[in-house]
């Protein structure tokens, strides 16, 4: 009785024992995915890093729609007042320091600096032929993304070669916006200096981008010196020209052409949804501007575009400010009710119809397999430097640093001698009255390219030519309260906000 | 020998008696399942007389006087007298004597009765669920039980609920623990309702024992199983019914919305849409279009049997349900086998096992959304006739609708959609007895689910100008994925008295279990017409059709937990009880550092009715004053939070291709650690009178580190495509409230018997605290291009309703001018508060405008059994919860609801309803115009049934017979415009948003339950 006692008793310690074998590494589990501090192993992994430094050009859709509805170009448009409220706010210049769109344009360009930076903390992990290409890559998108937070919010806090991780926001402080600006020309001059005019494959940074960016960026500084230099060697070296046609430029085929000195790329493979604009592969600002139930009889003249939103509308005052015979005028502008009766197409009316959209980025007639939500699936490449705006800054440069008049009249009448087909429009004026040449050529030959309020703030020309703009507080816009409030409440809002 | 004595000693008595002396036999059988009881003791009263029914509960007795009463007494039996008169026969029928108190409870790796049960602790018996009918289990649970709460996420059939114990605690996920015997179902639809034997809810500390999980309480369910030395028997019911809507939002008819649309066209100047108002009639009632009535129809038998060593039951079940919007496109089907079996090995060791297969195949159409059938239903214009000249689909005119609004019959009509499920989930327990006094068990149970989801797009326009639906080409979208888990459990139970008085139960064990995700298939096919398949199938055939493109397998190695527990229960001569737990239990969502936490947890009872001073009392018959705290952890979030992840998306185009390459995922927190509920809870249970249970309860749930996504800084490049907000321990939130519930019993003959049952829950929510200060979490949407609606936010409820307050409507210019600046207001106008007293009505002055948590709800039921007649009824209510009544698409030719009569029109005309006008307003601003109460009262069950008499059923060949005809959801009282003021997605933050919810049904079933 005893042994069988004993035996029970055996049995039970046994089975506790089995039990509890099962020791504490029963729950270390590795996930299946790869941990993002083992990276960096092979060349495979830097360049599969560097696609997602580029992914956040894509999200900069928003920036290029919103820096033209906060201009005198065109309003906010949309279903009604109160669609999309933080864009209604941006062209009314009411914008509060609770915006959710200036929100989303400061945490994405943030995003595309920390993957960006993401390689550039690596940079010395594994080494393989041509990493200086890609590490020029990285330091040219991380320039990129800078110069938008320079341009859209003044002081951003600088973060150079390691990522902002966890933690570290409640210990960052705004940097001064002219020491970003000598990164983003650091990071610019190495990425001229490891890059080649012609990329591997199309959609890459070349050292003509990263020029003319930086041209760009000396030209935001009033650096009319050193604008001019490295513009000009775009202009003289790199291997640019102007398009013939004009029109040809905004659509598909013209793509990546002669004259694209930089461009996002775009295309309409993949589905997008509204829960997150910016993963679309798609250009969510061509939907956004289009033509509110735009209905076309199929194979007819008016069948070449398709429906959108109908926000980012030009006013009549955009529409006036082309000289009678300029062939862009058609090209920048669809005057809807002239089109309607011209071709028998239908469309509808939003908030603030103007009768004009920015025809340049309207959705076109859209490919059978195009995967939808349609609406945020435009394959529309943004053409964000073009060499016409290379010339024309080149032009400016020239004319407002008082270096040369000649140069800047020479390359601000070759793209007047596109735009009219002629040499009679040609500008011989020089001085002041060339520099008001150039800002007016540089209204219409970019109009609805997204330049249009950054180039009136960066020549003080804003509160003039804006409503509602404030001297003084607008210029730049309001750092998100939030993010304020989320970094510990250490950083002074933008003045007057 | 005992037998001869009292035949001795009746013998004696009829010696004495002068009256007449007959023999006296019969049969007693039980109430409940018509099955004859074996050893009853029939006695004559005031005699000694007496005898014991045999094996087929017969029995015969001698020598009775025709004035004598005859006691039928049997264990567990209401006793039953008799008057003998002349009767020779007896077919005694005792109902079961379920005294409440001596009720089994399981708390957690073994059982109590409810009279030693200190914790909270609701039970739901099957016949409650049996009334029911519900077609989830869930239904069973609304009401019923205080504290608990339930929320159906659409009223289409196989639609899910949300549970919610004692409010919501976490703004991730509130749903409670739910085991069916033991084995954790997180889907409760895969359950036929008719194989319940009970279900418990533990709400307060003592869910702890379940560690990990059991946070938001547990909900222990229990499927019937067969009864030892039993014959066969068969359980057989079926009901069908039909199913309607119970309300149509009053929307206007096409005359009024003529008139409408030209005034708000004119109101801005454009030219009217309508020019000839008197030939629009009454037009096209979209929601007579879409609402039909429908059938439900559920049928399941069981057969059961015992033997000496072991009990058997098996049961199989099939319910079939179609929708009340496009019946079989939102059917729902669900077939359900079950087979219990327990066996005795040897004296001393027991075998338990279960399996449940389950298979459900479901249809559903696009709900609770912009451009969902109902929103379409509403906003669609009456002008419209649903089909135009050449009988095709009227489509959307490209003017006035914007790109969501489309004929919703065309779109149910191109709706093709199956989900199947294949579930099996089997358990096996072993119990082992050994040293008196020990027990040893070990449990494995184990889930497999298979998800195979088809959808399938056909090529078609919806609008003359494109819609965000149209399909230029045919496409069908196929995934298959799969989940698993199971839990293993051992336990050593140690069970002693002392000295008689000193009782002591000692508990030690260890769990784990592990979870697992395969994404199985995950392929899509495009163009078939064009890609060769075969193209002379129907739309309807061409879901079968499905040629595998891609795929995808993946297997996700999902989480694990290992536990150890103890619990010590004591109690002082069933006087003072006293139980504590204390757990380890360790997650793989944590980092290295904080996968393991302790979480303690006490509970207190004391029967005062067991003291002497209260033992002679008549008007209480028992009083228990009981009390627990503890911290229960949960860990309920994604794994792998706590390290960074490349699973972010990265692509961008190369050559007109999208790359694919790396990014970091979510951001990551490796400081991530459990979240800490500390319940407590102080509650008393009471019955007077022999006819009232009372059990009241208070209780304070405090949630601490919650594990909260907030808002974190943009620097971190949390914006990025792929990545997301990383998990903070930063967040309290407190629900404190009480429950009461009563019930009522009286036996007023042995025809007549009723009682009733009420009960009430106060909740009282409050997020304590968000990451630090001004920091919230948002979520929901409402309207189009809005901001996020709802919020968490510290010193407000739990998803609260954020957005501008209103007061009244501007009248005149003159108002407008001495208001706060407000853009695009003119007369007719609404009129924003300026919170922040800035001068500027903005995003700014947005401000707390109401919240979706109910301040009280409650539930009464009613039964009522008089001779062959059962009667039962059963309502709820909810007060003090709003609703955002979202189902209105603000553009110029949507139709609107018929409170727009009463729109502003003047000076004076109206201070509630805003003018219409196509013009830009800010009307349309989330605003408490769009805040509706959301209290009700809803009949939800009504039944009656009919019971043969045995002799009856028996003649036909049944033991038992019941008919019953029953109304689910008869009527609600809401002040609420919508159709449903229960209408709730369920999200902590964003719930209570209505876009045009799927009404629950109005049912009517007949219905036989059948015992052979």
């Amino acid at each position: 009785m005893r042994n069988i006692k004993l035996k029970y008793i055996l049995v039970s310690v046994l089975f506790i024992g089995l039990v509890s074998s099962c020791s504490d590494d029963f729950v270390n589990v590795e996930s299946l995915d790869e941990n993002s501090e083992d990276y960096f192993n092979s060349e495979e992994d830097y360049q599969n890093a560097l696609v997602g430094a580029y992914d956040l050009l894509q999200a900069t859709y928003l920036n290029a729609m919103l820096g033209e509805i906060a201009s005198d170009n065109t309003l906010a448009g949309g279903e009604n007042a109160t669609d999309v409220i933080g864009i209604q706010e941006v062209d009314d210049m009411t914008h509060t320091t609770s915006n959710s769109q200036l929100r989303d344009v400061w945490g994405w360009m943030f995003a595309g600096v920390n993957r960006a930076n993401f390689i550039l903390e690596f940079q010395d992990k594994t080494e393989f032929a041509g990493k200086e290409e890609v590490l020029a890559q990285a330091r040219f998108l991380r320039a990129y993304y800078y110069f938008e937070l320079v341009k859209w919010f003044g002081d951003v806090p600088l973060v150079v070669d390691k990522r902002f991780l966890f933690g570290d926001q409640f210990d960052v402080d705004r940097t001064p916006k002219v020491e970003v600006y000598t990164q983003i020309e650091i990071d610019l001059i190495y990425a001229i200096e490891n890059l080649t005019y012609t990329a591997s494959q199309q959609g890459r940074v070349t050292k003509g981008a990263a020029q003319a960016l930086l041209g760009k960026v000396y030209l935001y500084q009033d650096k009319f010196l050193e604008a001019s230099q490295v513009l000009e060697t775009v202009i003289l070296s790199g291997p640019y020209d102007l398009v013939t046609d004009y029109n040809s430029i905004f659509e598909h085929e013209g793509e990546n052409g002669i004259e694209s000195v930089f461009e996002v790329q775009y295309n309409d493979d993949q589905g997008a949804s509204f829960g997150c604009l910016q993963c679309s592969e798609g250009n969510v600002a061509v939907g956004f501007s289009g033509v509110r139930s735009y209905v076309a009889t199929p194979d007819s003249e008016g069948d070449i575009f398709s429906s959108g939103f109908s926000f980012n509308v030009p006013v009549q005052e955009a529409v006036d400010e082309y000289e009678a015979g300029d062939l862009r005028k058609d090209v920048a502008i669809l005057d809807i009710e002239a089109w309607s009766t011209q071709t028998g197409i239908q469309y509808g009316t939003g908030f603030e119809h103007t009768g004009f959209f920015n025809r340049k980025y309207i959705p076109r007639k859209r490919s059978d397999t195009a995967a939808g939500d349609r609406n945020l699936t435009n394959p529309n490449n943004y053409r964000a430097i073009r060499f016409a705006d290379v010339l024309l800054m080149a032009a400016e440069a020239f004319n407002r640093g008082s270096i040369d008049d000649a140069k800047a009249q020479n390359y601000l009448n070759r793209v007047r001698e596109r735009a009219f087909g002629d040499m009679l429009h040609n500008i011989t004026s020089t001085g002041a009255s060339l520099t008001d040449a150039i800002y007016h050529e540089r209204r219409v030959e970019l109009l609805g390219e997204g330049h249009r309020f950054f180039d009136l703030v960066r020549t003080g020309r804003a509160g003039a030519e804006i409503d509602g703009f404030v001297t003084g507080k607008h210029e730049v816009f309001p750092i998100p309260l939030i993010e304020i409030q989320l970094t510990g409440n250490r950083w002074s809002q933008n003045p007057n906000y | 020998m005992k037998q001869t004595i009292y035949l001795f000693l009746s013998v004696l008595f009829t010696l004495n008696s002068f009256s007449q002396k007959i023999e006296v036999s019969g049969t007693v059988i039980d109430k409940e399942d018509n099955t004859s009881i074996p050893g009853v003791n029939v006695v004559v009263e005031n005699t000694t007389t007496g005898t014991l029914t045999d094996f087929d509960g017969v029995f015969t007795l001698q020598n009775v006087s025709s004035n004598d009463n005859l006691i039928f007494s049997s264990l567990g039996y209401v006793t039953q007298v008799v008057p003998v008169n002349s009767t020779a026969t007896f077919n005694i029928v005792l109902s079961q004597n379920v005294d409440k108190l001596d009720e089994v409870v399981v708390i957690g790796y073994g059982t109590q009765t409810k009279k030693e049960v200190t914790g909270a602790v609701a039970i739901i018996s099957s016949e409650a669920i049996e009334k029911l009918k519900p077609t989830r289990i869930e239904q069973a649970l609304q009401g019923q039980v205080a504290g608990v709460n339930i929320t159906t996420t659409s009223g289409s059939p196989g639609a899910s609920s949300s549970i919610r114990i004692r409010g919501v605690s976490t703004n991730g996920d509130n749903q409670p623990l739910i085991l069916v015997d033991g084995n954790r179902i997180e889907d409760l639809s895969v359950i036929n309702p008719s194989d319940i034997e009970s279900i418990n809810v533990l709400k307060d500390a003592t869910a702890g024992i379940y560690g990990v999980q059991a946070a938001n309480g547990v909900i222990i369910i229990t499927t019937k199983s067969g009864r030892k030395n039993a014959d066969f028997k068969f359980v057989f019911n079926s009901y069908v019914g039909t199913q309607e809507t119970t309300r149509k939002i009053p929307v206007l008819n096409a005359t009024e919305y003529g008139l409408l649309a030209n005034e708000a066209y004119a109101a801005n100047g454009d030219a009217l849409p309508f020019t000839d108002i008197s030939s629009l009639g009454q037009g096209t009632d979209w929601q007579d279009e879409v609402f039909q009535t429908a059938f439900v129809g559920s049928s399941d038998i069981s057969i059961s049997k015992g033997t000496e060593k072991g009990a058997y039951n098996f049961s199989t079940s099939y319910l079939d349900q179609d929708g009340i919007v496009g019946l079989s496109k939102s059917n729902f089907n669900r077939l359900t086998s079950k087979l219990n079996a327990n066996i005795d090995i040897l004296e001393n060791l027991k075998l338990t096992s279960s399996i449940i297969y389950t298979n459900t195949n479901g249809s559903g159409l696009n709900e609770n959304n912009i451009g969902s059938v109902l929103f379409n239903a509403l906003n669609f214009a009456p002008n419209l006739t649903p089909t135009d000249i050449d009988g095709d689909y009227t489509l959307t005119p490209a003017n006035g609708f914007g790109q969501e609004i489309i004929n919703p019959l065309s779109q149910i009509a191109t709706t093709f959609n199956k989900t199947e499920v294949n579930k099996i989930a089997p358990t096996i327990g072993l119990n082992y007895k050994f040293l008196s006094n020990f027990s040893a068990d070990v449990k494995f149970q184990y889930n497999y689910a298979n998800v195979f989801t088809k959808n399938y797009f056909p090529i078609n326009s919806y609008g003359e100008s494109s819609t965000v639906f149209d399909k230029l080409n045919n496409s069908l979208t196929n995934y298959k994925v799969a989940y698993e888990d199971y839990i293993f459990d051992a336990y050593i139970n140690y069970e002693n008295t002392f000295k008689d008085v000193h009782n002591l139960k000692i508990l030690l064990g260890t769990s784990v279990s592990q979870n697992n995700f395969y994404n199985k298939t995950n392929s899509a096919g495009f163009d078939f017409v064009n890609g060769g398949l075969d193209s002379s199938l129907s739309d309807a055939d061409r879901i079968e059709d499905f040629n595998e493109l891609a795929n995808t397998p993946d297997k996700v190695d999902g989480s694990r937990l290992l536990s150890y527990f103890t619990r010590v229960q004591y109690n002082y001569d069933s006087k003072y009880l006293v139980s504590a737990v204390l757990r380890r239990d360790g997650s793989s969502k944590f980092g290295p550092e904080n996968k393991f936490g302790f979480f303690p947890s006490a509970s207190v009872g004391w029967i005062v009715s067991e003291e002497d001073f209260m033992q002679d009392s008549k008007s209480i018959n028992f009083l228990k004053l009981r009390a627990s705290y503890g911290i229960v952890g949960n860990d309920r979030i994604q794994p792998f939070r706590y390290v960074s992840l490349l699973d972010g998306e990265g692509e961008y185009i190369f050559d007109d291709i999208i790359n694919f390459g790396t990014a970091t995922g979510a951001l990551s927190n490796p400081e991530i650690r459990w979240e800490k509920q500390k319940p407590l809870d102080i509650g008393l249970d009471i019955k007077l009178f022999d006819k009232f249970d009372i059990t009241v309860d208070y209780f304070e749930k405090k949630t601490e580190d919650l594990l909260v996504q907030p808002q974190v800084s943009g620097i971190l490049g949390v914006g990025a495509p792929g990545s997301g907000l990383p998990f903070v321990n930063a967040g309290t939130v407190e629900n404190k409230g009480l429950e009461f519930s009563i019930a009522y019993s009286h036996d007023v003959s042995d025809d007549f018997d009723f009682s009733v049952n009420y009960n009430f829950t106060t909740i009282e929510n409050e997020v304590l605290e968000v990451n630090g200060e001004n920091s919230f979490v948002s979520g929901g949407s409402f309207g189009v291009g809005q901001e996020a609606p709802s919020r968490m936010e510290a010193g407000y409820p739990i998803g609260y309703f954020y957005g501008l307050q209103t007061n009244g409507i501007f009248q005149t210019q003159a108002d407008v001018d001495s208001h706060a600046t407000q853009m695009n207001a003119n007369p007719g106008d609404i009129r924003f508060v300026d919170v922040n007293g800035d001068g500027q009505i903005d995003s700014d002055d947005r401000t707390y405008i109401g919240d979706p948590i109910a301040d009280i709800s409650m539930g009464l039921n009613f039964n009522v059994n008089y001779k062959n007649f059962d009667f039962s009824a059963y309502a709820f209510a909810s007060i003090g919860n709003e609703i955002v009544r979202d189902y209105e698409r603000n553009v110029p030719l949507a139709n609107k609801s018929v409170y727009y009569l009463d729109r502003w029109t003047g000076p004076g005309t109206s201070n509630s309803f805003p003018r219409v006008t196509t013009g830009a307003t800010g009307n349309t601003l989330f605003s408490d115009f769009y805040v509706e109460d959301g209290s009700f009262v809803r009949l939800q069950n009504i039944q009656l049934g009919y019971t043969l008499n045995s002799d009856t059923s028996e003649k036909i060949g049944f033991d038992k017979l019941r008919f019953y005809v029953s109304g689910n959801n008869l009527f609600t009282i809401s002040d609420y415009k919508g159709y449903d003021p229960t209408a709730s997605n369920g999200s902590p933050i964003g719930g209570g948003i209505d876009k045009g919810f799927y009404p629950s049904p109005k049912t009517f079933i007949f219905g036989l339950n059948v015992n052979f």
